[in-house]
């Protein structure tokens, strides 16, 4: 094994836990929070149901976005959507032998990767263009929509910068991966190119769990959104009102008894 | 950041304000544009010097606040955010996963109406959204303001007086917002955050101190309440010769009705309050007001305070044991019915002494429309017929609740009855109705007069569109179903040059046109 796949295979595997470890410790503190009252943003469903049809149109276009602007939202879901046809299509990497459902996708779609870097930079346009969306922009948000160029631009000239140079070929992309999946790392394919997308996508996996990019679990757990709204139906039972209501019975007395008393004031 | 002369405290720091004496009311167009942020810029803050006057000592201590500014504040302050992000799940995740994808930057009445960038709500929630990061999260720690991570210092302090006094908690962001980012949740929470360590908002904090000494939000004692019901009894009957009554603390009286008490005397809220009284006169149900529970406003819920919602529900609760009603109905109040509806039942129920073949509690509306759609009181429109009506969605009862059995009830059944009392009814423009419906800029705890001018700006969407079905309909009358949209309209209409018989309740048409008198 070269010094090269050893770093590699261990940033492969230091990236991933920290993604995997610090997706969950997030969303297992996004579910395990209390709600402490129901606050469904109306009109909202009456059903369990209903909330899923809600969080479907959430999820699959963006429906809210779409309502509150269109142009955001057509860069938005574009990214998306791209993002979910270039995933997809990295699942040849993973799968052996690739199932002909993924080999036709890989045959035919030639676009999604460039929609999803074009959709990138016009929501980097829009960032810098609109006053608004400029005034509201942190450093952070710049370097994780170049974070994604990056990796979108990388992935587009490994795709289709024909250069074998610069480039592996599939096999041995796939070789290397399934080592790492496996626990058997083979060696890592010691082209430029390749090495600077897949260093970028683990820092995107380290990054993640810390970053924004956790609205990807978080708009699962937003009250206002995943509440059914039955609050005279089904009475809702906060967890910690018992300890407040305790607590709120013993001082609630006493500031209005001391203000009564002039020697007080 | 720059230190504050050393002749000023903290507490003055923050408090301080000034009045504009420029202000311009903004010009009637008819439509609503949204300001570029460049003006914004170079008016930095424009509305960062307006503040609400700071609760007093004494009045912090009656509502069990520290009575000033606390001498270790700024990790006071952290410690309470943290014990609200263990206890808050909206706030936990809200203050995570924003992307400031921007569609909520011209959503807010208070960013159209006063051009100052901070009062976008995503801008907004980022005066809080910084210190979480700041304190709380490994990207704020490491990368530090490139995150957007700050610590809460003086100047932040004094932003977020400022600022989470300037939102209304409309919810009308949350609605275009990709993933329902309620900055209603934040702003409660900052708001609880500065009470904690002894800053408080006077207007708010007074009012609360007066509902669990008195009973209500407008001070008014029992004796004045009871004067205030008869005397009202002796004007309807002069006026229409019938002798409806209000009754006050009737044990075992069908219904208690527990309505704001704006209703008891301020005008136009008053009218509404006689509308009601006809309803139950005419339809024969005999029912009450409390003098426990002569408020259906609940100001806990602007200050974020569980303890304080929790305490100001109670009075219901033991008014509901003292009188026994079967019903429990809700009068014209927009955060009222929010608190009632949504949170009512979790605060003081389950209500199992009611009759539980009605809801509880039950909208005055729901409860009127009811008899209407039966037949059991009958409306004449033509009593109406000096009225172009249109019909504001107050926030809260839009976004925040419901009417009947579907979604959206609280848009249709509203207009309904509305419908069934005039004969001229037209819709603003739909882009502010329903859950579009903007706020009247006095929600919130902002309904008093030092911060008049963001009480106006913050009204400008609405009064764009009023002036719009004004124009093109010959509108007249702006039917309301809440007693801060009654006094925030009457105090601003003016303002835009309209005149401020405009504004008027839902239930003071159905009292013009209820036919009185025996039934068929």
């Amino acid at each position: 094994m070269s010094g090269l796949t050893l770093i590699f295979g261990l940033f492969f595997y230091v990236s991933i836990a920290i993604f995997l470890v610090g997706f969950m410790a997030k969303v297992w503190k996004y579910g395990s929070t209390p709600a402490p009252l129901k606050i469904p943003q109306t009109p909202a469903p009456v059903s369990a149901p209903g909330v899923g049809v809600r969080y479907l149109q959430e999820v699959f276009v963006f429906k809210s976005l779409f309502r509150g602007n269109k142009v955001l939202w057509l860069g938005g879901y574009l990214f998306h959507l791209g993002l979910l046809f270039v995933l997809l299509k990295h699942l040849r990497f993973f799968i052996a032998p690739t199932s002909s459902i993924l080999s036709t996708l890989v045959k035919f779609d030639v676009y999604s990767g460039f929609i999803l870097v074009a959709a990138l930079i016009f929501l980097l346009i829009l960032r810098l263009a609109i006053d608004r969306h400029f005034y509201i922009s942190l450093a952070s948000d710049y370097a994780l929509l170049l974070l994604l160029i990056g990796i979108g631009g990388t992935g587009l000239l490994s795709r289709f910068w024909e250069n074998g140079h610069v480039r592996p070929s599939v096999p041995e992309v796939k070789n290397f991966v399934a080592g790492l999946v496996t626990f058997h790392p083979a060696s890592v394919p010691e082209h430029k190119l390749f090495l600077i997308h897949f260093s970028l996508v683990m820092l995107l996996l380290i990054y993640f769990p810390f970053s924004k990019l956790m609205h990807a679990g978080g708009v699962f757990y937003s009250p206002t959104r995943n509440q059914i709204d039955n609050p005279r139906e089904k009475r809702w039972v906060n967890p910690w009102a018992k300890q407040v209501t305790a607590a709120a019975a013993a001082p609630a007395a006493a500031p209005v008894a001391a203000a009564e008393e002039p020697s007080e004031g | 950041m720059a230190e504050p002369p050393a002749e000023k405290t903290a507490v003055e720091t923050v408090a301080e304000s000034v009045i504009n004496k420029n202000f311009k009311v903004p010009e009637l167009i008819g439509e609503i544009n949204v300001p570029r942020v460049e003006d914004g810029y170079r008016r930095k803050g424009v509305t960062s010097a307006i503040k609400p006057h700071m609760a007093k000592p004494a009045v912090q201590a009656k509502v069990g606040f520290p009575e000033t500014l606390v001498d270790n504040w700024e990790e006071a302050a952290v410690k309470r955010l943290g014990e609200l992000l263990e206890k808050y799940k909206s706030l936990q995740v809200y203050l995570d996963i924003c992307v400031r994808c921007g569609s909520c930057t011209d959503k807010c009445q208070f960013f159209i109406g006063s051009n100052d960038p901070n009062n976008m709500p995503v801008a907004r929630a980022e005066l809080l959204r910084r210190v979480y990061k700041k304190y709380f999260t490994t990207e704020g720690k490491i990368f530090g303001k490139l995150a957007g991570a700050h610590r809460l210092d003086l100047n932040l302090l004094s932003d977020w007086y400022a600022y989470f006094h300037q939102c209304s908690q409309c919810r009308r962001c949350s609605v275009f917002c990709p993933y329902g980012i309620d900055t209603a949740e934040i702003s409660m929470a900052a708001r609880e955050i500065m009470d904690s360590i002894g800053i408080g908002q006077k207007y708010v904090n007074e009012i609360l101190g007066k509902v669990h000494e008195i009973g209500n939000n407008l001070g008014m004692n029992p004796k004045a309440l009871a004067a205030t019901l008869e005397s009202t009894e002796e004007d309807i009957e002069e006026e229409d010769g019938v002798p409806v009554k209000l009754p006050l603390d009737q044990e075992g009286a069908d219904v208690l009705l527990v309505t704001p008490s704006a209703d008891f005397f301020a005008s136009p809220h008053i009218e509404s309050l006689i509308g009601y009284a006809k309803v139950f006169h005419q339809a024969g149900i005999s029912w009450t007001l409390s003098t426990a529970a002569s408020e259906a406003g609940n100001f806990g819920m602007f200050i974020g305070s569980y303890t304080q919602l929790e305490k100001v529900a109670a009075r219901v609760r033991n008014a509901i044991g003292e009188l026994k009603p079967k019903r429990l109905v809700v009068g014209e109040c927009g955060h009222a019915w929010r608190v009632a509806y949504s949170f009512w039942n979790t605060l003081i129920g389950p209500f199992d002494t009611l009759d539980p073949r009605y809801p509880a509690p039950q909208h005055i509306v729901e409860f009127t429309l009811d008899l209407v759609r039966r037949g059991a009181i009958k409306l004449d429109k033509s009593a109406n017929d000096e009225f172009t009506v249109t019909f504001h969605d107050s926030c809260n009862v839009a976004r925040g609740s419901r009417m009947g059995d579907r979604p959206g009830g609280q848009f249709t059944m509203p207009r309904e009855l509305i419908k069934a009392s005039c004969n001229k009814y037209v819709d603003m423009d739909p882009s502010t109705t329903m859950e579009k419906t903007f706020c009247c800029g006095g929600g919130g705890g902002l309904l008093t007069d030092e911060i008049l001018e963001i009480r106006v700006a913050g009204a400008m969407p609405r009064m764009q569109a009023l002036h719009a079905v004004m124009e093109s309909d010959g509108v007249n009358f702006m039917a309301l179903i809440c007693a801060i949209c009654k006094a925030q309209f009457t105090k601003v209409l003016p303002k835009y040059g309209i005149p401020m018989t405009v504004a008027g309740g839902v239930h003071q048409l159905v009292g013009r046109a209820i036919e009185l008198g025996a039934k068929e």
